[in-house]
């Protein structure tokens, strides 16, 4: 599928309209939804008036910016006015949205086209998008395969071809997992800098609004626009030459599935003969990332769903009611230790990134997991898929830092690998300008090579 | 209240509420709450 990038030359150039490629998305979505299971909603009509009212503003002179007529979808955790807000689950039954999430709002305002809501693990709790109660979404390139969650739909979805990119959520990696298993870029931007607003909330302070993308420049686009910033436009990457990452091998890359080591590996070494200074580092305390993790969105996600689990614990799926569960037994005093804990961690991070631009490092430990699948082969161990899955995203949720996740090529069967960039808090932008200027070295294929649609 | 006894009041509970599923959970918990308690960064009322 075209980039929003090439698709606004196009549009400026009077050789595509906003209404033809709204069409080719809902084409796909007609043709590939049955199987992939990616939208919970598809808004044809809706789409196809803001399609046409885009064109009619393109026409008339007013350009509202990247965005203007392009076709994206939303993960049905954002309220959309007028619509429901099922966040995949039957407990929101009868929820109609009074008003757009102010993120939502924003895209409105720079133009985007509203093509549906997609499918996504219940209430955001959990990375494989099994646990919906509008079956799983499925892998665009191994239907067979998780697309990772919580924003399985929203990566099938653009994967596939039916939207040019996505919104997702990500609370322990959302976003970044199902990027990495569906061959997109996903940011997660700095703590608290997209608002969560009118966002069914998982843990309200770890939740991170973003874009899933096909390229790093369309990540970047989509996220300016979600902080209202719908004229800006693409920042020069950063030179190369000078550049200094590090990798953190310890813990980051003790547990990883060969072939992504060896993607990952790969990757380093196109990035230091392009000139780029890579330095390895160590990073303390990574022993209570999971941990620290766990306490806290346990009793975040127990204190939301407490009078739902007692008054329709069985509107839940049994997997995601049963974690639910879980939290309302954490202890206060362990709850006070997992916040001591994270202060310990984001100092961590910051000391390691204070004499580098970024943090290098995978993002999933594995390729898309078999749907069904509970625990996974990593080397000689074998794992609770949810938490390998996890366990390299995670860590910047509960420090804050801004990642992102960019495909580093493809198994011998053709899933997809991928690795992050960490970036300091608070300086989402320049972390992107280090991922524009890496890209080319990350990504050995072409960005539309890695789209599976029609 | 240790880790031990916070685990069997939580089974007990649990199995009380007809959630016995939870039991394995729980004691998945209970290790990570072990390794939160024995992190270098807690404090202590007597040092």
């Amino acid at each position: 599928m075209i980039t929003i990038e090439e698709f606004g030359r196009r549009l400026r150039a009077r050789q595509i309209t906003s209404a033809q490629i709204t069409d080719e998305c809902l084409q796909r979505i007609d043709a590939d939804n049955p199987r992939l299971n990616a939208f919970i909603r598809v808004t044809a009509d809706e789409a196809r008036q803001q399609a046409r009212d885009a064109d009619r503003e393109i026409a008339a002179g007013h350009d509202r910016g990247p965005l203007h007529g392009v076709p994206i979808s939303i993960k049905d955790l954002l309220d959309m006015r007028g619509l429901p807000t099922t966040a995949a689950s039957r407990v929101r039954e009868g929820h109609v949205a009074a008003r757009d999430a102010t993120a939502i709002a924003h895209l409105r305002q720079a133009g985007a086209v509203f093509v549906g809501k997609t499918n996504l693990h219940e209430f955001a709790f959990g990375t494989t998008n099994e646990d919906s109660a509008f079956g799983p979404a499925r892998n665009p390139h191994d239907p067979s395969r998780s697309p990772g969650g919580s924003s399985g739909g929203s990566a099938a979805s653009v994967a596939a071809g039916m939207a040019l990119a996505t919104i997702g959520t990500d609370t322990g990696g959302s976003i970044r997992i199902p990027a990495a298993a569906c061959g997109l870029v996903g940011l997660k931007p700095s703590l608290g800098e997209v608002s969560i607003e009118g966002v069914v909330p998982l843990s309200p302070t770890m939740d991170h609004v973003g874009p899933l993308a096909q390229t790093v420049a369309d990540a970047c686009l989509v996220h300016h626009a979600l902080l209202g910033d719908a004229r800006a436009t693409l920042p020069a990457p950063m030179p190369l030459h000078g550049l200094r990452l590090a990798i953190p091998r310890r813990y980051f890359c003790d547990l990883l599935d060969v072939e992504v080591r060896a993607r990952f590996d790969e990757a380093i070494a196109r990035l230091r003969a392009a000139g780029v200074h890579i330095d390895e580092i160590e990073i303390h305390h990574t022993a209570a990332i999971a941990p620290v993790y766990l306490h806290i969105v346990l009793s975040d996600a127990a204190a939301y769903h407490a009078s739902t689990l007692d008054a329709v614990s069985d509107r839940y799926t049994p997997n995601v009611r049963i974690r639910l569960e879980m939290g309302r037994y954490v202890l206060a005093e362990d709850y006070v230790r997992a916040l001591a804990g994270r202060e310990v961690l984001t100092r961590e991070i910051d000391a390691a990134l204070a004499q580098h631009d970024a943090l290098v490092l995978p993002t999933m430990p594995i390729p898309a997991p078999a749907l069904g699948a509970t625990a996974v082969q990593v080397g000689d161990a074998t794992e609770p898929v949810r938490n390998v899955m996890l366990r390299l995203t995670q860590p910047f949720n509960v420090t804050g830092h801004p990642a992102i996740s960019i495909p580093s090529g493809r198994t011998s069967s053709g899933l997809p690998c991928a690795m992050q960039l960490v970036g300091c808090r608070m300086q989402t932008d320049a972390l992107l300008k280090v991922a524009l200027a890496c890209e080319p070295q990350i990504t050995p294929e072409s960005p539309r090579s890695g789209n599976v649609g029609g | 209240m240790t880790i031990d006894a916070w685990l069997k009041a939580a089974v007990e509970d649990a199995e009380r509420r007809g959630l016995p599923a939870l039991k394995p959970l729980l004691e998945a918990l209970a290790r990570a709450t072990a390794a939160l308690r024995a992190a270098d960064f807690n404090d202590r009322a007597d040092r």
